[in-house]
């Protein structure tokens, strides 16, 4: 028999502001533990939350982007349950009226474009964090009231590849709006997935499991392989699949039920008393619209259009805003599209994946880069030691004329001194030149290396190659 | 006459004509202390070194001849469910035995800023659920009216402080009637401001959406000067409202010209003690020799008030103190593991009356029952509301009694609770409608017991509710009585 996967996402995304969702402390990663709290975020008796405005902003930002409908009128609740990295022992989410809902986001799965449906976007704060020693447990709070977001799909994946394009797609969205960095290693991205199996083009569901504990975007999509088949083998031998929560356990690669005791919660979800309901106004939603920048996709097609770009050069140019920027920054200093995304994609690209650094960090400003390609253009310098250069510039930074100056980098265009020197690599490569005589082109190459090792790489290729053939 | 027994505004008058010190002030507030509290037990929590320090300070700045605030160097005592920095905030609970707040709550820190010289934290109900200062942790407090009886509660502590001339005035915390009902009970002036008139920051919370801090004092000045210093926005609390603070202290004039008072006839029906009823219709007959005009009328949903309360109270409730798990501060109990740990924590740490309303609150908003109990007192909260928008189309202010019965006898009800719920029945439509109401002494019983008068009025009428109350206190002597303790 024929089955295929029913999946949906449940995406939490922590929001990149400086402070936490209901108090003024600061959200840094990697602080030290229970440094960045307060009696708020620690949930002392009598204290209050505040809703931080810019948390609110940058969800509806990310909703906006999300093509979900935002609600004029939502509110926070309180879900309750007892767990010591809960300190008022209910965590503060939306419930009954989330913030957004009704979006979609576009993904391509076998060469076609599916629009993936967004069922509802809201606001909640995280929870703390435990640490199992062997003396006992530890809990750090720093995390207490981080504002995340959450984006549940509609069960509208059909594989473990879709739900690793949708993924994809929401992380390259989330990153362009700069209100997340959607680093699932740090946490700031977590992602639990419900997944089902049914025979294909049914109408009705299967039972559905919900699968956690998944630390990579990889794992995500190992784990729901796993389960699929795991699912699938159960119905096949007739037996039924069991509704629980399941943990992806990355060493062992496969999912182990979790005791169900565990999951037997009642939340007992009711409207927070201590917040306001929050009333968001068209006006607001248009301020914010304003901030929203051109997506990943539209951008993308943008480039292919506007640049002549191939389709692979616009994809990774426009996978991250930040290189984007620094493309069509250098695209506006130096009108030659390919040109540029060549030396991107080829050197720099190279340079940033070497030292495991972002674009935001490189020292070669783009100006330079422009100047850089100027001397190339001028015959200052060979597109040879061009590619010597750009690593200078990397590690120092410095203007590249600068380099060349320092370097004596100089391309030898002056054609007595280039004659000079293939005079000597004519005498002292008589078997070659014999050999080029009788027919043997090939060696050509090996007379042109030859002077350019003599003149260290300085000496203009063109040149070379016109001198050489006239004078053997 | 002691020191003591002066109201706030006497003795602001005596500071600044440089009859007496704040020292001298509060001494004499300490000596009264420590001569009665051994019977009446209004106080958790004294703090006399701060207090003395305090009143130190205030009378420098009188010798330097610097403009004082009508609250500098005048005791106060808070009750003890709101958070004063450095010094214990037990909430009357075992729980939080040894629990000291880093923080101030707002209210403290106005009351600081202006001034104020805390004496000390005063007993409660446990977290403020009862009616009759008998749950604390910290043993129970006596009515200075007469030692066998309640105070009412759960501002218990600090009505009869104030009665008992053991502060000039106290902070009390109303959920479903706890400044009033003790205020009736102790003789005193009690507000309940409208909701969101004081921010909540530092009130450790019983039922958020009914809690309201607000001013026990000897008479109505008093409350108001009160009521002018610890009012208005407070952007650490969402739910305070951000509106002008009128001075309230212009209130303080005889006047009841015009004035239309609704007697809701269901706060007049079974159960209603006879004096009490007396007491308060005698009210209102003064208050028409003196210009008003008095009409019966009718809050129809009054009979699902207390079902509506005690599910919207204690739902609240059993959220709001499940954050006393023992893991970060407070109480803990044996721990073998952390399921047990949660367990003896709270079956040892709360008392019987808070473990049964965190029971019945959990109960209520459990799923398949949460529409039929929650979801419908929040309804029906709804229609309280729109009971008392219609009323106030048409009067100015509702009165009824504050409290059924006089004080009751110590354990008289303790063990009956469904008896001891009755005992807000006038005051519990307040909270749920978020509207202001006060408690004025209005008469004494046969054995002499204080009996309240209960002003009601519309959001943000506390003006005219202390205008009423002014004039009635101005032709009456009742706030002038003091217990023989």
């Amino acid at each position: 028999m024929d089955y295929e996967p029913v999946i949906g996402l449940e995406v939490h995304v922590q929001l990149a502001t400086k402070t936490k969702l209901f108090c003024g402390c600061r959200t840094t990663f990697g602080a030290p533990p229970n440094s960045q709290t307060c009696p708020v975020c620690l949930g002392f008796p009598g204290v209050l939350p505040v809703l931080n405005k810019e948390v609110v902003e940058l969800a509806i930002l990310s909703a906006i982007a999300l093509n979900c409908t935002i609600n004029p009128y939502s509110r926070f609740s309180r879900k309750n349950y007892f767990y010591p990295d809960l300190p008022k022992a209910y965590q503060i989410s939306q419930y009954d009226l989330p913030l957004a809902k009704d979006g979609w986001v576009e993904i391509s799965s076998g060469g076609k474009i599916r629009k993936i449906g967004i069922i509802r976007v809201h606001l909640e704060e995280d929870a703390g964090k435990l640490i199992h020693e062997d003396s006992g447990s530890l809990v750090d709070y720093n995390r207490c009231g981080i504002p995340l977001i959450e984006i549940v799909s509609s069960p509208m994946l059909r594989s473990s590849q879709e739900a690793y394009e949708y993924l994809n797609a929401l992380k390259d969205i989330l990153r362009y709006l700069r209100v997340s960095d959607c680093n699932m290693e740090e946490g700031s991205l977590r992602c639990d997935a419900n997944v089902s199996v049914r025979e294909k083009d049914a109408e009705g569901f299967g039972t559905k499991t919900e699968v956690k504990n998944m630390n990579s975007f990889k794992a995500v999509k190992q784990a729901l392989d796993y389960e699929i088949s795991r699912q699938i083998d159960l119905l096949e031998k007739g037996r039924r699949v069991l509704q629980e929560t399941r943990l992806w356990d990355e060493r062992e690669s496969r999912t182990h039920g979790m005791r169900t005791k565990e999951e037997a919660h009642d939340y007992r979800y009711f409207p927070e008393p201590d917040l306001v309901p929050l009333s968001i106004n068209p006006e607001w939603v248009n301020k914010i619209s304003k901030r929203l920048p051109e997506l990943p996709k539209d951008r993308m097609n943008r480039f292919l259009k506007e640049y002549g770009l191939p389709e692979y050069d616009a994809l990774v140019l426009t996978s991250s805003r930040d290189l984007a920027d620094y493309y069509e920054e250098c695209v506006r200093l130096y009108n030659q599209p390919k040109v540029i995304s060549n030396w991107i994609m080829t050197e720099l690209l190279a340079l940033l994946k070497e030292d495991g650094i972002e674009i935001t960090q490189v020292k070669i400003k783009p100006e330079h880069l422009i100047s850089m390609l100027g001397l190339i253009d001028k015959g200052v310098i060979s597109g040879k030691i061009a590619k010597d250069i750009i690593v200078h510039m990397f590690r120092t930074g410095k203007d590249p004329s600068l380099i060349v100056e320092e370097k004596g980098l100089v391309q030898i265009t002056d054609e007595d001194e280039v004659s000079k020197v293939i005079d000597e690599v004519i005498l002292e490569n008589k078997k070659a030149v014999l050999e080029y005589k009788s027919g043997k082109t090939k060696v050509m190459g090996f007379l042109v290396g030859q002077v350019m090792k003599k003149t260290e790489g300085k000496a203009n290729p063109q040149i070379v190659n016109k001198l050489l053939r006239e004078k053997i | 006459m002691e020191l003591c027994e002066y109201t706030c505004w006497q003795l602001h008058d005596m500071l600044k004509r440089k009859e007496v010190s704040s020292r001298e002030i509060t001494e004499s507030v300490i000596k009264r202390i420590e001569e009665v509290d051994e019977r009446t037990n209004c106080y958790i929590t004294k703090t006399f070194d701060v207090a003395l320090q305090k009143s130190h300070q205030v009378d420098d700045k009188i010798r330097r001849g610097e403009e004082i605030h009508p609250l500098s160097g005048i005791p106060i005592a808070i009750k003890d469910n709101i958070c004063t920095e450095g010094v214990r905030t037990t909430c009357g609970s075992r729980i939080l035995l040894n629990f000291i707040p880093p923080y101030d709550a707002t209210v403290v820190k106005r009351l600081k800023e202006k001034g104020a010289v805390f004496i000390g934290k005063t007993n409660m109900d446990e977290f403020a659920m009862g009616s009759s200062t008998e749950t604390s942790y910290f043993g129970i407090t006596r009515n200075p009216w007469n030692l066998e009886t309640v105070p009412g509660g759960s501002s218990g502590g600090s009505a009869a402080a104030v009665a008992a001339d053991q502060t000039i005035l106290a902070l009390g915390s109303d959920t479903g009637g706890s400044i009033r009902q003790p205020a009736s009970m102790c003789g005193v002036i009690g507000l309940k401001p409208t909701y969101g008139r004081i921010s909540r920051f530092g009130l450790i919370a019983y039922a958020s959406s009914l809690d309201q801090i607000g001013p026990i004092t000897k008479d109505v000045r008093d409350c108001t000067l009160l009521l002018n210093a610890i009012s208005g926005y407070d952007e650490q609390d969402s739910t305070s409202v951000n509106r002008e603070v009128p001075d309230y202290t212009k209130s303080l004039v005889e006047d009841l010209k015009g004035i239309k008072i609704g007697i809701p006839t269901e706060y007049f029906g079974k159960g209603l003690d006879k004096e009490v009823e007396e007491g308060v219709l005698d009210g209102v007959k003064l208050l028409c020799s003196l210009g008003a005009e008095a009409e019966e009328t009718h809050l129809p949903h009054t009979d699902y008030a207390i079902a509506s309360y005690y599910l919207i109270a204690t739902s609240e409730a059993s959220s709001n103190l499940a954050r006393y798990d023992g893991v970060g501060y407070g109480y803990r109990g044996a721990e073998e593991d952390l399921i047990d740990m949660y367990k003896h924590t709270r079956s040892s740490g709360f008392g019987a009356e808070v473990k049964r309303r965190i029971m019945l609150g959990t109960y209520s908003l459990s799923s398949g029952y949460y529409d039929a109990y929650y979801l419908k007192a929040l309804k029906v909260r709804t229609l309280i509301k729109q009971d008392f928008e219609e009323a106030f189309k048409k009067f100015d202010c509702l009165i009824t009694p504050t409290s059924p019965t006089p004080a009751f006898y110590i354990g008289e009800k303790i063990d009956d609770p469904l008896t001891m719920y009755l005992q807000d029945i006038y005051t519990i439509s307040t909270n749920l409608a978020g509207i202001p109401g006060i408690s004025i002494p209005c008469g004494f019983s046969h054995d002499g017991l204080p009996i309240g008068l209960q002003i009601l009025g519309p959001i943000f009428g506390e003006e005219k509710l202390l205008q009423i109350a002014y004039t009635f206190e101005q032709n009456t002597d009742y706030h002038q009585q003091k217990p023989k303790i």
